[in-house]
């Protein structure tokens, strides 16, 4: 059944984008691995890492999007389970340390050592097992998104007021994580990871392959929406999106079909969280940050709201402008870039790149997109 | 000795009433007392110190004082007593009591007198007991509550001594619990003891607390005991009462702060359903505006700093207001009706905001001055109040009070309620709608400014000052409900109590965490908030 849901969403053009994300997961690696460094096709590390990072962004971003363009939900808190993921696998690979912490303690994480705790607290056990941090990425962001979601969406608490208590619900959880009695490294977060899965974490090879996972992830992401919005399901989202009050009329019970693209959401951003982790080697309480969830926002709407590749191409297109910016002279004026692109993609673009794009297409709506998604790569070779 | 001790103190009597003008005379009669200190010995020595410490006579504080210090020698062919500082080769000497130019000795002529632990023990006792009959009544108020926290028994005389001269009541009572707590460490009978401990229990407080404890705790079984516990529970019990008015207070302090925040907020968002997320950032404006005008005025005329923060507050009124208008005209007007992209919108507009203020100023925080006026603190009861929190909570609800009047009573916010229920109808009735827009957007982010006057008093002022308060005031207009000043008003000393009755339990952090959950636990039973519209404004 659901292969048929899956297969039944795979047209040419998700086809064509699926090919090029794996294209792309795969093409880059090897080009890191085989090259010689002084050839020109050679991929650097710090640039795949980059890279990997930025398709787990696009992954969030996909994930508001689902949310937010197909179903109107203006999620401002999408951090939180993006955080709550990372925050399962760093779990994992703090547990992957063992003895090779400053402290040297086979049992605890140096931070609880240096807290003077005597033993591992309950809800850190059974993360020795990829397994069990694998489930718990996709489950703690998931129930986190079902408790809310039922509780917000059986009371009918809709727009702004939504966007304002998703916003306070992060506020809340990076206030508990600062705090160290949590239990998770508070102020500091977790880091200095050593292995994953038995593989150091450092490797070219092990960095190759998390870059593959996160195209992969992202591909899987995309087919999954692809899918959803395909389906009836998704049908009955954007009727809900575009008057609540008529679908529930009609008979729809809308609070059902938004706590499940909710859930599916959260848990979307709990996977990216998850490979974020890895890549970028440092989790703590400052990804909860109110503005970083409003951040993947404005990807999303730059990139167009309500189509699916939209957020994946304004994910690439704002990150690699924010590492262009704050790496060089004009770092001071990054803020003002990115405030003046809220202002004026809400302003002048409201369908945002890719939408634009697809309404002047209209008549030949499949050559364009196609092209976008292809900016990985090109975004690859530029940072170089 | 003793025979010399008594005709001192007898003198002194009479020379307290004589006034400054008595001083040589007075000098001459200390004179011989304070060669005493030059007679070798530290028994002879603390002897000479509480003899000195007997008259009572202020003057001898500075030689105590540079006894202590370990500034007194004596001069080797008399056994005369000095002031003396190193000069060329030598010491330049001073007459301890009068500080007047004694000449100078070579450094083989003076002998430096020695101070031993005790001895310092003995001075700074001495010093207490000394300033206790000082004319300086804030000077006569730190010793006796410096006799009160140690309760020696050996200063019960000369309590009893200071308790009949003693005109300020206040100053009075102090001592009489001093003289209690030294009672309480004597070697007294139990009847005493006991009148001691109603003394003290009838006064109450933390100081007490902690003194009763320690001699409830060292006192053996029996009547004394038994009246020092039930004395304990008592002041607990009132303590516990004043813990709970402590903490109404800070709630207070900390709900008007809130309510400062959120009343702007509660115009653009809750009258003009507006959602502006650079709200927090007027408030910043407002805080920098009084930067900028402490700055100019530190630097021009200093004598008016006081004026500082009422110069401020209309120039804060006009610089965020006009920046509101401005955002009102330039992005928010193509956006009403859209609240989600007005969100977003105006989120860009706070980054440039900041990261404009950031650059101008730099990131970090800038120094605004108190007042005199808003500096220190007065006592009410067992709790302390300080001035600056005293006068934002007075502030916050004359802002309130003005904005209330603004909204009812002018043409002005007649015009902001019409637009507000009913765009159309307001708009053939011959009302200019954006213009009232644009005003009313100003008003509210005007007030923000003022809100960043007075906040600046208590916060750090750096780019950053208004997300903080963001989120806390979505939350409290959220929470009064929105389109309801009175809302906003109880939703914020709510919170701001809450606040601060959660934090002795569950700390500052869990205690704001909790608030929040309890907000969003809320909106699910009461989505439109306490105070909600009622009617068909509620569906638009």
């Amino acid at each position: 059944m659901v292969t048929a849901f899956l297969l039944r969403a795979l047209d040419r053009r998700t086809a064509i984008v699926l090919i090029a994300i794996l294209g792309v997961g795969i093409l880059l690696p090897v080009l890191n691995l085989t090259m010689d460094p002084s050839s020109p096709f050679h991929v650097p590390t710090y640039v795949l890492t980059l890279l990997g990072k930025y398709l787990t962004y696009a992954l969030l971003a996909l994930a508001v999007d689902l949310v937010w363009g197909f179903c109107g939900i203006l999620s401002l808190g999408h951090a939180a389970f993006f955080a709550l993921g990372g925050y399962a696998m760093g779990m994992y690979l703090m547990r992957q340390i063992g003895d090779r912490g400053t402290y040297g303690n086979p049992l605890l994480p140096d931070f609880m050592v240096f807290l003077n705790w005597k033993e591992l607290p309950w809800f850190w056990t059974g993360f020795d097992h990829f397994w069990f941090a694998a489930i718990m990425v996709l489950l703690v962001p998931g129930l986190l998104a079902f408790v809310f979601g039922w509780f917000a969406f059986r009371s009918r608490v809709t727009g702004v007021y939504l966007s304002i208590i998703t916003q306070a619900m992060t506020y809340a959880l990076l206030l508990a994580f600062f705090r160290n009695d949590m239990g998770f490294g508070g102020n500091n977060g977790l880091t200095d990871f050593k292995d994953i899965l038995g593989f150091d974490i450092q490797a070219d090879a092990t960095r190759g392959a998390l870059f593959f996972a996160s195209a992969l992830a992202l591909a899987a992401g995309f087919w999954i929406c692809r899918a959803v919005i395909a389906s009836k399901f998704g049908k009955v989202l954007v009727a809900v999106r575009d008057a609540e009050g008529r679908t529930r009329f009609i008979g729809y019970r809308v609070e059902g079909y938004k706590l499940v693209v909710w859930t599916l959401s959260a848990m979307m951003a709990g996977v990216a969280g998850a490979l974020y982790v890895p890549q970028i080697g440092i989790i703590n309480p400052g990804e909860f940050a109110p503005a970083n969830s409003i951040e993947a926002v404005i990807w999303v709407a730059v990139g167009g709201r309500g189509t699916l590749i939209g957020p994946i191409v304004g994910a690439l297109l704002v990150n690699f402008g924010k590492t262009w910016f704050t790496s060089g002279m004009l770092a001071e004026y990054w803020l003002f870039v990115l405030g003046g692109l809220f202002v004026l993609v809400t302003l002048f673009l409201p369908k945002g790149v890719v939408g634009t794009l697809l309404a002047r297409d209209r008549k030949k709506p499949v050559e364009k997109p196609i092209e976008d998604v292809v900016a990985p790569g090109a975004v690859g070779q530029a940072a170089e | 000795m003793v025979d010399m001790i008594q005709r001192c103190k007898a003198l002194f009597a009479i020379l307290a009433l004589v006034l400054v003008a008595a001083m040589p005379a007075r000098a001459d009669d200390l004179k011989p007392l304070v060669d005493g200190l030059g007679k070798n010995g530290y028994a002879a020595l603390r002897e000479a110190v509480g003899a000195l410490a007997a008259t009572g006579d202020p003057a001898v504080a500075p030689v105590l004082q540079a006894l202590g210090a370990g500034d007194l020698y004596v001069r080797k062919s008399d056994r005369a007593v000095f002031a003396a500082v190193k000069a060329d080769g030598g010491f330049s000497l001073r007459d301890p009591l009068t500080g007047a130019d004694a000449g100078t000795a070579g450094s083989r002529d003076v002998e430096k007198i020695r101070v031993n632990n005790a001895i310092r023990e003995a001075v700074t006792t001495a010093l207490g007991s000394l300033t206790l009959m000082s004319p300086d009544i804030a000077k006569r108020r730190a010793a006796a509550a410096d006799m009160f926290r140690n309760g020696d028994p050996a200063q019960i005389p000369l309590l009893d001594e200071a308790i009949a001269k003693e005109t300020d009541p206040g100053i009075a009572t102090t001592l009489q619990m001093a003289r209690a707590a030294a009672v309480l460490k004597s070697e007294a009978s139990d009847a005493d003891k006991i009148a001691a401990i109603g003394v003290l229990q009838a006064k109450g407080g933390r100081d007490v607390l902690a003194q009763l404890t320690t001699i409830e705790a060292a006192s053996a079984d029996g009547p004394v005991k038994a009246a020092a516990q039930s004395a304990l529970t008592s002041i607990q019990g009132t303590l516990q009462l004043w813990d709970g008015a402590q903490n109404i207070l800070y709630g207070i302090s900390l709900g008007s702060v809130l309510l400062l925040a959120a009343i702007g907020l509660a115009i653009t968002f809750g009258v003009m359903g507006v959602i502006n997320m650079a709200h927090g950032e007027m408030v910043m404006l407002g805080a920098y505006t009084t930067f900028v005008v402490q700055e100019l005025i530190r630097n021009n005329m200093p004598w008016l700093f006081d004026w500082s923060l009422a110069i401020s507050l209309p120039l804060a009124f006009l610089v965020a207001g006009l920046v509101g208008v401005l955002i009102e005209r330039m992005v928010i007007r193509y956006l009403y009706g859209r609240p989600l992209e007005t969100l977003l919108a105006t989120w860009g507009v706070s980054l440039i905001l900041q990261q404009a203020v950031r650059t101008w100023f730099g990131p970090n925080n800038r120094e605004v001055g108190n007042p005199s006026w808003m500096s220190g603190a007065f006592e009410l009861g067992n709790l302390t109040i300080t001035y600056n929190r005293m006068w934002i909570v007075v502030f916050a609800l004359v802002v309130f009070a003005a904005l209330m009047l603004v909204l009812k009573r002018t043409a002005f916010g007649l015009q902001t309620r019409a637009v507000t229920q009913n765009r159309p109808m307001a708009s053939s009735m011959g009302i200019r709608t954006p213009w009232v827009d644009a005003l009313t957007f100003g008003l509210g982010s005007g007030i923000a400014g003022i809100a960043g006057v007075a906040l600046s008093q208590i916060d750090n002022v750096s780019p950053n000052l208004g997300q903080g308060y963001i989120i806390d005031s979505f939350m409290v207009v959220v929470f009064g409900g929105v389109g309801n000043l009175w809302g906003t008003l109880v939703g914020a000393f709510t919170l701001g109590i809450a606040n601060k009755f959660l934090e002795p339990y569950a700390g500052a952090v869990l205690g704001k965490i909790l608030v929040l959950v309890f907000i969003i636990l809320f909106i699910q039973k009461r989505p439109r908030g306490l105070f909600a519209l009622k009617g068909r404004a509620v569906e638009a």
